[in-house]
C-alpha cells in the first residue's frame, strides 16, 4: 500500500512533501490563534474541494449544488449531538450515507435519463436550493431561525466531542485534508480512477470500451457527497450554528469550488494549493485594507474575481500543473 | 461452422430517412469482411447499430450464439466487440499508454496487468516509443492506430474498424493492412472494416459488402465485387476510370 503510495513519485517530490508536512505539524507552535484560524479555513476549502474534484475532475460531472452535502453533514451531526448527545465521531457515520443516499438519489435522476453538463449543474443547484427553503421550515433543528450547538469556553481539548481550541481544529482538519489526499491518490491510480478519466475525456468513447458509465458516474457521486458531508461535521462543530439561508447557499457552493480551480481541476495538489491561494490572498487583503483604514464591502469578492481571471487566462489548467513543471516535479494526470 | 456475428435484416431510420435498409449478412470466425459503398451509403450508422449506440428499427443482431441488438454499447464491448470511430476519440487528456491502459483493464482486474498487456499492444502498433506522450498531441495516422490499440486493449473477438485509413499515405496505409494480417494470422481476430481505400480492401477482405443508400447492392470476394456493374455504376466508377 505504501509502495502504491509512493509509486511514480520523485525522491524530490517526497521529500518535499515530508518537509510540508513537518512544517504544517508544527506550525501551531509559532503562531497565534488568528493565523491557525485562517491555516483552518485553508483546509477546511481544500478538502472540500478535493471532495468536489473527485466529481469534476475525475469523473467530469460539474457540481454547483456541493453545499448541500456539507449542510446535511452538518444538520445531521449536529441535531444528533443536540438531541441525543450522540459525539461527532459517530455523526460522521451517520451523515456520509445521508449525504451519500441524497447524492445517489440526484445521480440517478440525472444519469439515468441523461442529464449531463450544464443541466446536471443546474440540477445539482437545484437540490440545494431545496433544501434550503426545507431546512428553513423543519423546526425540529431551528428552521430559518439557527440551530445551535452549546458553546463554553474550553480550557481543555476533548478531541472526542470536538470541543476545543482553534488548535485542536487545526489538526483535524489537517488530518482530514491529509487523509482526503491519499485516499483520491490512491482512486486516481486504481481501476475505477482510469474509468472515471476516461468517462471524463469522453463518455461515448469510454461506453464503447465496456465502461459502465452509470456505475461508474454514481459510485463518483456517492463518494464525493460522502467525503463532503465530513467537511459539515467539522463545520457545525467549528462555528457552532447553523443557518440554512447561510449554508445552503449557492454562494457556498461556489466558494468551495473556487480551491481547485485556481489549483487545478482533475489534480491532487491543486485544491490545497488553491485554497492556500485564495484564502492566503483574501486574508493578507483584507489585514492590507484594515491597515489602510479603507473599508469597501465587497472588496474580497472583488479579489476573488480578479484572482479567478488571471488564473483562468493566464494558467486554464490551474496553477499546480504549471508549478510542478516549474519544480521539476511531474503530477500525471 | 456458426458465424460469429449475424446481422439479419437490420434497418436504422432517421426520421423520414433509411440510413440501413434491411441489411442482411453474416461474419465467421476469423474472417475479415469489409463495407464498402459511397459516402453517406449508411456504413457508419450500421456500425453503430452493430455497437449498441442505435437500437434498429427492424431486424436483429447475433453475435457468439446470443442476441445482442437492444443491448448498450458497454455491453456490447464487454460480450466481445470492440470497435473505432470514424472521426478519431481518443482520450486527449491521457498519455498514449493510459488510453490503452483503460481498455486492457476492462478483463484485467488491476493496473499493473493492464499496464503490461498495454505495452506489449503499443508495440505490436508501433507506439511504444510514443507512450507518454499526450493522446491529443499525436499526428492523425498515430491518433488512428491509438483507437485500434485501445479498442485491441480490451480482447475483443470481433474488431470494428470504421475507415482507419482514410487520409493516410500508401505507406502509413500498407503497415496498418500488414499489422491487422498479422493480428488475424496470429490471433485469430475476427474484423469487420469500413474502408474506402480499396487497395486496402482488396489485400485485406476475403469478402466484401457493398451498400448503396442504406441497402445492400451487392456481396462477394473483392475481385468478384469490383465486377459488379451496380458496384462500378454507384462507387468505383470513378476510381475504375482514373
Ligand atoms: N445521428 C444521425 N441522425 C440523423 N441522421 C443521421 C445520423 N447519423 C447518420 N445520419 C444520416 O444517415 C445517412 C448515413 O450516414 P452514415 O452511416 O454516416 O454513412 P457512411 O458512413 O456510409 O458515410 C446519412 O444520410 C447521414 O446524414
Ligand atoms: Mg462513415
Amino acid at each position: 500500500m505504501i509502495a502504491r503510495l509512493i509509486e511514480g513519485t520523485s525522491r524530490r517530490g517526497l521529500v518535499l512533501l515530508a518537509l510540508l508536512l513537518a512544517f504544517l505539524i508544527l506550525i501551531p507552535f509559532f503562531v497565534n490563534d488568528y493565523l491557525i484560524t485562517v491555516l483552518i479555513l485553508i483546509f477546511y476549502f481544500a478538502f472540500v474541494g478535493q471532495a468536489w474534484n473527485i466529481m469534476m475532475g475525475f469523473a467530469g460531472q460539474l457540481s454547483l449544488g456541493h453545499a448541500l452535502y456539507v449542510g446535511l453533514g452538518a444538520y445531521t451531526s449536529a441535531a444528533l449531538y443536540v438531541h441525543f448527545g450522540v459525539g461527532p465521531w459517530i455523526g460522521m457515520l451517520a451523515a456520509i450515507p445521508v449525504a451519500g443516499a441524497l447524492g445517489a438519489v440526484i445521480g440517478f435522476l440525472a444519469f439515468r435519463f441523461g442529464v449531463s453538463g450544464v443541466y446536471f449543474a443546474i440540477l445539482t443547484i437545484a437540490f440545494c436550493e431545496f433544501a434550503r427553503v426545507g431546512f428553513d421550515h423543519f423546526r425540529w433543528v431551528g428552521g430559518s431561525a439557527g440551530f445551535f450547538l452549546p458553546v463554553a469556553q474550553y480550557s481543555v481539548n476533548d478531541l472526542w466531542n470536538l470541543r476545543g481550541k482553534p488548535s485542536m481544529f487545526y489538526y483535524v482538519i489537517l488530518g482530514f485534508t491529509v487523509a482526503a489526499f491519499i485516499i483520491c491518490h490512491l482512486l486516481l491510480r486504481s481501476r475505477m480512477g482510469y474509468f472515471w478519466q476516461a468517462i471524463r475525456e469522453d463518455e461515448p468513447a469510454a461506453r464503447a470500451l465496456g465502461i459502465n458509465a452509470f456505475r461508474y458516474k454514481m459510485i463518483a457521486v456517492v463518494i464525493s457527497a460522502g467525503m463532503t458531508s465530513l467537511a459539515g461535521v467539522f463545520f457545525a462543530f467549528f462555528y457552532n450554528n447553523l443557518f440554512p439561508e447561510q449554508v445552503f447557499h449557492i454562494s457556498r457552493s461556489i466558494e468551495m469550488i473556487l480551491a481547485p480551480i485556481i489549483g487545478g481541476v482533475g489534480t491532487l495538489f491543486g485544491p490545497i494549493l488553491g485554497a492556500v491561494i485564495l484564502t492566503g490572498l483574501s486574508e493578507t487583503m483584507h489585514e492590507i485594507l484594515h491597515l489602510l483604514g479603507v473599508d469597501v464591502p465587497g472588496a474580497k469578492a472583488v479579489f476573488y474575481g480578479i484572482c479567478l481571471l488571471v488564473v483562468i487566462v493566464a494558467l486554464p489548467d490551474g496553477v499546480w500543473p504549471w508549478l510542478s513543471r516549474r519544480l521539476g516535479l511531474s503530477e500525471r494526470k | 461452422m456458426t458465424a460469429l456475428l449475424s446481422v439479419d435484416a437490420v434497418s436504422k431510420r432517421f426520421r423520414g430517412l433509411v440510413a440501413v435498409d434491411r441489411v442482411s449478412f453474416s461474419i465467421m470466425p476469423g474472417e475479415i469482411y469489409a463495407v464498402i459503398g459511397p459516402n453517406g451509403a449508411g456504413k457508419t450508422t450500421l456500425f453503430n447499430v452493430i455497437a449498441g449506440v442505435f437500437q434498429p428499427d427492424d431486424g436483429t443482431i447475433a453475435f457468439n450464439g446470443s442476441r445482442i441488438d437492444g443491448e448498450t454499447p458497454d455491453g456490447v464491448c464487454r460480450r466481445g466487440i470492440g470497435r473505432t470511430f470514424q472521426i478519431v476519440r481518443p482520450f486527449p487528456g491521457l498519455s498514449v499508454e493510459d488510453n490503452v491502459i483503460v481498455g486492457a483493464l476492462l478483463h484485467r482486474p488491476d493496473v499493473a496487468a493492464a499496464r503490461r498487456h498495454a505495452h506489449e499492444i503499443l508495440s505490436r502498433l508501433d507506439l511504444f516509443p510514443k507512450r507518454s506522450h499526450l493522446a491529443s498531441t499525436l499526428t492523425l495516422p498515430d491518433r488512428k492506430r491509438l483507437e485500434v490499440a485501445r479498442a485491441l486493449a480490451t480482447d475483443p473477438k470481433l474488431l470494428l474498424l470504421d475507415e482507419v485509413m482514410a487520409g493516410l499515405r500508401p505507406s502509413e496505409t500498407d503497415r496498418i493492412v500488414a499489422i491487422l494480417t498479422e493480428l488475424n494470422r496470429e490471433t485469430g481476430l475476427t474484423i469487420l472494416l469500413i474502408e474506402h481505400v480499396m487497395r486496402a480492401v482488396m489485400a485485406l477482405a476475403s469478402r466484401v459488402l457493398v451498400l448503396h443508400h442504406g441497402a445492400k447492392i451487392a456481396e462477394g470476394t473483392p475481385a468478384q465485387v469490383v465486377r459488379e456493374p451496380a458496384v462500378i455504376e454507384s462507387y468505383l466508377g470513378a476510381e475504375v476510370l482514373e
